[in-house]
């Protein structure tokens, strides 16, 4: 692949066009749910997107979403809000949409069918429609092509990706200890976030003895399923000059890029590569910066393994040097590159990648929401010390990379800068 | 005209429509392994699909295969979650590289072809066959019958095979 043949699309023509001027999002919770509709809980959040961009109903026109049959479309939610409606989709799909959704953002704002686009994921994904696959989804009747995988009780996300994970370790000699890193470091990261669900921090010793689900991950591997609607809001650079927050610029996006195969991504090997391996040809050169550049990653981390595999094929390390870059230190608050300083989806809470987006856009306006004092301007204070319930704001942020998951042979991929 | 079955309580069902699926199952219910390969560029494909992913011809032809091979990868599942497999765990879901067509047409590709781990008439294995298992594992191909025109491709030890000393498994 060439990448000036994708310039046209980002790169040299797009970079910096584009902002992330808007983000909120609900309580991440479990126990007994949020109690309200994916209606409700993404109303919640649109709008905690609007005040913090400082805009009104009338300055979106635009709206993209993203489910598994587990939310409420767009026109529900405008109507709601009293957003009247240039262009709207609500498309299917879970992890990698995010960074996806930005794209074609931008790409109906520069066709001048919109001005600006919220996004949103709203989704009970503990109290209604388990995104493990538990519950009555676990039981429903198995048809066509699901035959040649669910009839073999090879139906969950962590079942089908074990495969790949197995044969990481195998090619590369990766150790448990090494991506157990991926939990420890990120727990310690939610620890110094108020919004996230679990803020206790973890050992790689905890995360070992942790029972087995499907090896090679145990319990502590996994994410946590959570209730809760998150948005972000797109549009030109321009026109962020006049909203509320210090701008965050979009330099270049990857949506969804695939494997070969992608019907049954295993025929086509090495199956200890991921998607990122595609994906990194088209999202460096456009952006023109590689992962040397980056400050701050936000790798999808539905598993551990996850994130680890997607650093690697990126390249923020040579292949198969995955388990020893995750582990030493690098990915930590205070390391060279912390990756998901909320906690992520194994501490926050679980949103498809959306949440990943809002915490890297935070730390690109120098304002993480952590425990820091709020200084006179209504900004806080960050202190730098990232010991239990202090700070999580990465020094100097200046550029970021989210790394979306949807399965081994796809991914999506975002780089920002500061404005 | 469509298949139904009824496999460990859970329901399977493959469309009339879905030609692919009911030619490759047929095949299976014969307890014979049969794999689509292209009239025009003769690779054999896995799952059944309706154009060559190679050529993208939409000719084929239904070609017996061998089903013998080697253990790829695979999710040694100890947390079911589908309430078919709850009683069975910890259970092997394998993907086997066929020796037919074998890093064909390039180095990292095979026929890798998914299925439990089960005993030779194609009941799931016991935990001890599921710890002997790994990769590099000599595997060959059995069936489940679900119904009429519906069985399960399925792998059990190849205990004529010369097997790995050690296998490659998730240490303990």
């Amino acid at each position: 692949m060439v990448s000036s043949d994708l310039d046209a699309a980002t790169g040299k023509h797009l970079a910096d066009k584009y902002a992330i001027v808007g983000v909120g999002e609900t309580p991440y919770l479990r126990g007994a749910g949020s109690g309200r509709t994916t209606r409700a809980l993404g109303t919640t959040a649109i709008r905690a997107a609007l005040n913090d961009a400082g805009m009104k109903a009338s300055d979106v026109d635009g709206m993209l979403s993203y489910s598994g049959n587990d939310s409420t479309f767009s026109p529900f939610l405008a109507g709601d809000l009293g957003i009247r409606l240039n262009f709207y989709m609500d498309v299917h799909g879970g992890g990698s949409s995010t960074e996806a959704l930005i794209g074609i953002a931008i790409g109906v704002i520069e066709a001048g069918m919109c001005k600006s686009v919220v996004i949103f994921r709203s989704m009970n994904g503990y109290s209604q429609v388990r995104i493990g696959g538990t519950g009555a989804r676990s039981a429903v009747p198995v048809s066509g092509d699901q035959i040649h995988s669910r009839a073999y009780g090879w139906q969950a996300a962590g079942q089908m990706f074990a495969p790949t994970f197995l044969r990481h370790m195998y090619d590369y000699g990766t150790k448990p200890e090494q991506v157990a890193m991926v939990k420890v470091a990120h727990s310690q990261h939610a620890s110094n976030n108020p919004k996230a669900l679990y803020k206790k921090r973890m050992t790689v010793e905890d995360v070992l003895s942790s029972r087995m689900i499907v090896k090679p991950l145990h319990l502590l591997d996994c994410c946590v399923e959570t209730d809760n609607a998150n948005a972000i809001i797109v549009t030109t650079r321009e026109r962020a000059k006049d909203l509320k927050q210090h701008p965050v610029l979009i330099r270049s996006v990857v949506g969804r890029c695939c494997k070969p195969r992608i019907d049954m991504h295993y025929q086509h090997g090495p199956i200890s590569t991921v998607a990122g391996h595609y994906a990194k040809e088209i999202l460096w050169p456009n952006a023109g910066v590689g992962p040397e550049d980056i400050d701050v990653t936000g790798s999808y981390d539905a598993f551990t393994f996850t994130t680890m595999l997607q650093l690697e094929d990126y390249g923020f390390c040579k292949k198969g040097e995955g388990g020893d870059y995750v582990s030493n230190g690098t990915i930590q608050l205070g390391g060279k590159r912390p990756n998901n300083t909320s906690g992520g989806h194994l501490c926050e809470g679980y949103t498809h990648g959306i949440a990943m987006v809002i915490e890297n856009v935070r730390q690109l306006r120098h304002d993480v929401d952590d425990s820091c004092p709020v200084g006179a301007d209504g900004r806080r204070q960050h202190t730098y010390d990232y010991s239990e319930g202090g700070c999580r704001q990465v020094k100097n942020a200046q550029l970021s990379a989210n790394l979306g998951w949807a399965m081994p042979g796809t991914g999506s991929a975002m780089v920002m800068r500061r404005g | 005209m469509s298949l139904q079955g009824n496999y460990l309580g859970m329901g399977l069902s493959v469309d009339d429509l879905d030609i692919e699926n009911i030619e490759y199952f047929r095949h299976c219910a014969a307890h014979d392994f049969h794999l689509q390969e292209c009239t025009s560029c003769k690779l054999v494909r896995y799952p059944p699909t309706t154009a060559c992913p190679w050529c993208m011809s939409g000719e084929s032809r239904w070609m017996k295969v061998e089903g013998k091979g080697t253990v790829h990868s695979y999710a040694e599942v100890h947390h079911a979650i589908q309430p078919a497999f709850k009683g069975h765990t910890p259970y092997h879901v394998l993907l086997v590289d066929l020796d037919t067509q074998k890093g064909k047409p390039s180095e990292h590709e095979a026929l890798r072809v998914v299925g439990n781990l089960t005993t030779p008439d194609g009941t799931l294995a016991t935990p001890d066959q599921v710890a002997r298992v790994g990769i590099g594992t000599r595997v060959r191909m059995v069936f489940s019958d679900v119904s009429e025109g519906l069985s399960l491709p399925q792998w059990t030890i190849d205990e004529a095979a010369a097997q790995p000393a050690h296998p490659w498994r998730y240490p303990e």
